[in-house]
């Protein structure tokens, strides 16, 4: 049966790259072409999420080459949500982004963005450290190409900050895995983890690739380069810098802490504390520095760098309760935050700037636009329901249980800083404007406006169906290994 | 699934769907809304009719599925959650009847129509929910859909207001998460029993469920305008009438007034507050809310202001009544939830007639407002004197309960509390009266309005003089089985176990 086949796996890595060329050589129907891309990637990724769900963890050989000597694909529970959680926010995003560059016709942001969507599903599956470092270079790459896709003086510049600590941040990580296989001869995680042991050179290998992970996934104080880079990208971009490509050097670091990193228990303890007190610090700081902006879509960018510290938050508590609940913030912060790009891009349009104290009336003109704003940041805050509350709550729970309610306490400064920060920008959207002002001509495409409401939606129905996602979590128990 | 299983769903479902359509009907669809709004909250009011008559005979209405791990989404009809379900249906019905004569042709209707069904869609979901966990669900829903009402008139004074309720209710939100959290990872659940679950666990670890009964009554007290966290709610009269109405008289403050309520009898249990050494602190900070809110009423000149202190003041009876820890003392205190309620609502509706039609908003400019509106000032005259407690109307038998209780349960200083909140309650309210009544009109209203042959528009005049009624005959056949003091009767001798 065709819906059997293990090749699947494979076509959600070729069938992107396939529509970036076929987009990148025949410009006449670019938007027709990567929306079918777009539908068939998806379309994948549901087959292959149904193979999962119902047959469990799936491996795939490329070449029938198995590991160490070929490269081998592997997909479990964590790396079937990150791909879901790509596909929704990718599908998303090529829609908008159809009425976004409508008056582009031969826009470049088309074949860049499927190349930058085959290398994350490709980093999902992965499962050797090399590969991942492919990977991950391609995103880097193409995530800065988009950003300077906008050509502005400010975007140029953004774009190449972002390029350089890009490259530094790759270049800790390959310098890292060099050391790895000139340690133990291989590159598989899997088979890693069964050589890997606490040497000095282990602690500079650590060292090196948690760094340029750090740089690369933008934790305080190694945040600088994000703001102006996911503020001054076209919105799509922001949406897909901020949802998924920060999330992808994070799961690396992730993974390799989890499988391959062979700490003590007091070590792990020592250096999840560290992790989880720069986490707490991004959460304080993003959170102020968010409250503190006049534009909507720096306000977003600094939100960004305050939800990221959430992600930390689970390196101390490092028990299975924490990983979920990182995994859920995961998917619920990719939503909601594509929805709040969304909607910052409606208002971008609409108005022609993005100054929040110039928002008077904004509930009127653009009532959808709001109510998605509104309910992306009601999953921000973590309020009910939504699946940012079920995150939250998972992780609360997890930090009671686990003895350190001081982590609980700075979720909930985060979650009232941002209820701050988000109703900062409610309370200007709700004030009447004075008659004298002229009304607004410019009105904004209808599938713009319903697509951000969608994905806020999908924020709040992440709410529901926890139990649901949970199971998922639990497909090849990828967090068993912090059980012991 | 058979249906007794959906009903309390279909209860919160109602008004959500109401909600959503609303939103989407054109600003100029008066019609359909109205009929929408009408329709909807009548079928409610039948339905829950039909839940009264199957929970006293015993019927259990639970809807129930899995939300987390562990933890279930739970929506159950009980006697307790029944009484305010009721109080909310009715004065749902009603103030949307005011509602619609009072923003009759001001624009963003369909918003504001939209996020008042929302509000009474959270108001019934935290009176249906049956853990901890679906009431934060509901309570902080609540918080939210109130925040668009209040900033309604959306000028900058408006947005103050709502920034200062918002900071205050969702601090209190982050304050109910912890303790519900706190109080999930000792226990492993959150469900409320009659009689309450506390005592049945490992009791070595007594400070810690203090802890998570202060953490409770901060985020529960907020709600309920406990002093010192009630100062958001003089602030929060920059919202329409029909709003004021709601959330002093049903929505807001008594969802948290509710919640308190139900953490008291139905997670910690009467009798092991009682042991914790729970209770007395609670009636102490209930009391001195009741007697400085009053007095702080004295001194407003703004109508609104002074009913907004008096609502101050009024919720703590409840939460005083709880406290005191004797049946009596609770039957009068559950059922001032629903007295105190109907008779607010009287005020609230009157106050927003005054302005509405004369442009009035300050006591000093009520002078012989009387004979302009005799119908209008006869509502808020019966509502003014069942807030003293005169008998026979609904309040004195709240008042009667409470004080008969505080004896029984040997507690008699709060009869003087009672006392002075009466007499205070007596130098605010009748002061009002009497300018009303026996001053002559000191020349021309503020802003007048002719509204044909009646002193109002008959949509502003007719809710007013039914919630009236109710509080005289809520006093009158109180003791008629089916009245609000029956049922809290029914209720109490369940969650004490006669």
């Amino acid at each position: 049966m065709l819906i059997d086949s293990p090749h699947w796996i494979i076509i959600i890595i070729l069938l992107p790259i396939l529509g970036s060329v076929v987009c990148f050589l025949w410009r006449e129907h670019i938007v027709k072409l990567a929306l079918a891309t777009a539908v068939g990637t998806v379309t994948s990724v549901g087959v292959l999420s149904w193979q999962v769900i119902t047959n469990g963890v799936q491996r795939y050989e490329l070449g029938a080459w198995s590991a160490p000597l070929g490269i081998e694909l592997y997909l479990d529970g964590l790396s079937l949500l990150m791909l879901l959680v790509t596909a929704i926010v990718g599908f998303a995003i090529s829609i908008y982004a159809s009425a976004y560059f409508k008056d582009d016709k031969t826009n470049i942001f088309w074949p860049l963005w499927l190349f930058l969507w085959s290398a994350l599903n490709a980093l999902f599956v992965s499962s050797d450290i090399f590969n991942l470092f492919v990977t991950l270079e391609i995103i880097g790459l193409s995530a800065v190409a988009l950003v300077a896709l906008s050509g502005g003086a400010n975007a140029i510049t953004a774009a190449m900050r972002y390029l350089l600590v890009s490259l530094l941040g790759s270049m800790l990580y390959l310098m890292g895995v060099a050391l790895l296989y000139h340690s133990y001869g291989t590159v598989d995680m899997v088979l890693l983890s069964l050589r890997t042991e606490m040497t000095p050179t282990m602690w500079l290998i650590m060292g090196l690739m948690t760094t340029g992970l750090l740089l690369k996934t933008a934790l305080f104080p190694l945040h600088f380069w994000l703001p102006p880079a996911h503020s001054s990208a076209p919105v799509p971009v922001s949406a897909v810098l901020s949802a998924l490509v920060v999330k992808a050097s994070f799961y690396i670091l992730w993974r390799l802490w989890i499988v391959v990193f062979p700490l003590a228990d007091h070590a792990q303890a020592n250096l999840g504390f560290i992790l989880g007190l720069l986490g707490s610090l991004a959460i304080v700081w993003g959170g102020f520095q968010a409250l503190r902006q006049t534009r909507l879509k720096l306000l977003i960018a600094y939100s960004t760098v305050m939800q990221i510290g959430y992600l930390f938050l689970a390196f101390p508590l490092a028990n299975v309760m924490g990983w979920k609940a990182t995994l859920y913030f995961i998917l619920a912060h990719a939503v909601a935050k594509t929805a709040m790009f969304m909607a910052a891009g409606n208002i971008l349009i609409h108005r022609g700037h993005d100054r929040i104290a110039d928002f008077y009336s904004m509930a009127q003109y653009l009532p959808l636009t709001i109510s998605a704003f509104a309910l992306s940041g009601i999953s921000l805050m973590g309020l009910p329901p939504s699946g940012g509350f079920i995150a939250k709550w998972l992780l609360l729970e997890a930090s009671i249980v686990s003895g350190q309610w001081w982590w609980g306490l700075v979720l909930i400064v985060g979650g009232l800083l941002t209820g701050a920060y988000v109703f900062k920008v409610l309370g200007y959207a709700f004030i009447q404007e004075d008659s004298s002002n002229e009304p607004y001509p410019i009105g904004i495409s209808k599938r713009m406006e319903w697509m951000a409401l969608g994905m806020a939606l999908l924020a709040i129905v992440l709410g529901f169906i926890a139990p649901f996602i949970l199971r998922i979590m639990d497909i090849g128990s990828p967090f068993a290994e912090v059980l012991s | 699934m058979n249906f007794d299983n959906w009903v309390p769903l279909l209860i919160v479902i109602i008004p959500l769907f109401v909600s959503v359509f609303i939103f989407t009907l054109a600003e100029d669809k008066t019609k359909t809304r109205s009929v929408l709004n009408i329709g909807a909250s009548l079928f409610s009011l039948g339905l829950v009719g039909f839940i009264l008559w199957g929970v006293s005979s015993g019927h259990h209405y639970e809807t129930r599925f899995s939300f987390l791990p562990g933890l279930d989404f739970v929506l159950r009809a009980d006697s307790l959650s029944m009484l305010f379900v009721t109080l909310s249906s009715a004065l749902w019905m009603l103030t949307t009847v005011y509602a619609i004569g009072y923003l009759e042709g001001s624009p963003h209707r369909s918003r504001f129509f939209g996020f008042f069904s929302l509000c009474v869609a959270a108001t019934l979901g935290v009176a249906l929910a049956g853990n901890l966990i679906t009431f934060l669900l509901f309570y902080e829903l609540l918080t939210l859909a109130t925040y668009p009402l209040i900033v309604h008139r959306g000028t900058i004074k408006v947005r103050r207001a709502g920034r200062i309720y918002l900071m205050y209710t969702l601090a209190g939100g982050a304050f109910l998460l912890l303790g519900t959290v706190l109080l999930y990872s000792i226990t492993g659940t959150l469900e409320f029993v009659t009689g309450g679950f506390l005592s049945a666990f490992d009791s070595s670890n007594h400070s810690l469920l203090i802890l998570v009964f202060v953490l409770l009554m901060i985020g529960l007290g907020v709600k309920a305008a406990i002093i010192p966290l009630h100062g958001w709610l003089p602030h929060s009269m920059v919202a329409p009438a029909p709003v004021s109405s709601l959330l002093h008289a049903v929505a807001v403050v008594k969802a948290g007034a509710f919640g308190i309520v139900r953490v008291v009898y139905d997670v910690f249990g009467i009798e092991f507050s009682v042991i914790l050494g729970l209770t007395l602190p609670l009636a102490i900070i209930a009391s001195i809310t009741i007697i400085y809110a009053s007095i702080r009423a004295l001194f407003q000149d703004g109508l609104k202001a002074r009913l907004a202190y008096s609502t101050v003041s009024q919720v703590s009876y409840i939460i005083l009544g709880v406290a005191i820890a004797g049946p009596l003392a609770a039957v009068g205190g559950v059922v001032h939830l629903v007295h105190q309620g109907v008779t607010k609502i009287t005020l609230f509706f009157c106050a927003g007639n005054f302005a509405e039609t004369l442009g009035i908003h300050n006591i000093s400019q009520m002078h012989g407002v009387g004979r302009r509106m005799p119908w209008t000032m006869t509502a808020f005259t019966i509502g003014a004197l069942g807030m003293i407690g005169i008998p026979p109307l609904a309040g004195f038998i709240s008042k009667w309960y409470l004080g008969l209780g505080a004896l029984e349960a040997g507690q008699a200083w709060v009869l003087w509390v009672l006392a002075g909140s009466s007499l205070l309650n007596a130098a605010y309210f009748l002061p009002i009266l009497y300018v009303a009544w026996f001053k002559k009109p000191r020349g021309d209203w503020p802003a007048e309005q002719k509204f044909g042959k009646y002193e109002t528009s008959l949509l502003l005049l007719v809710p007013p003089l039914i919630t009236a009624l109710f509080v005289v005959l809520l006093g009158l056949f109180a003791s008629l089985p089916f009245s609000a003091l029956a049922w809290s009767e029914f209720i109490i001798s369940k969650e004490f176990l006669l």
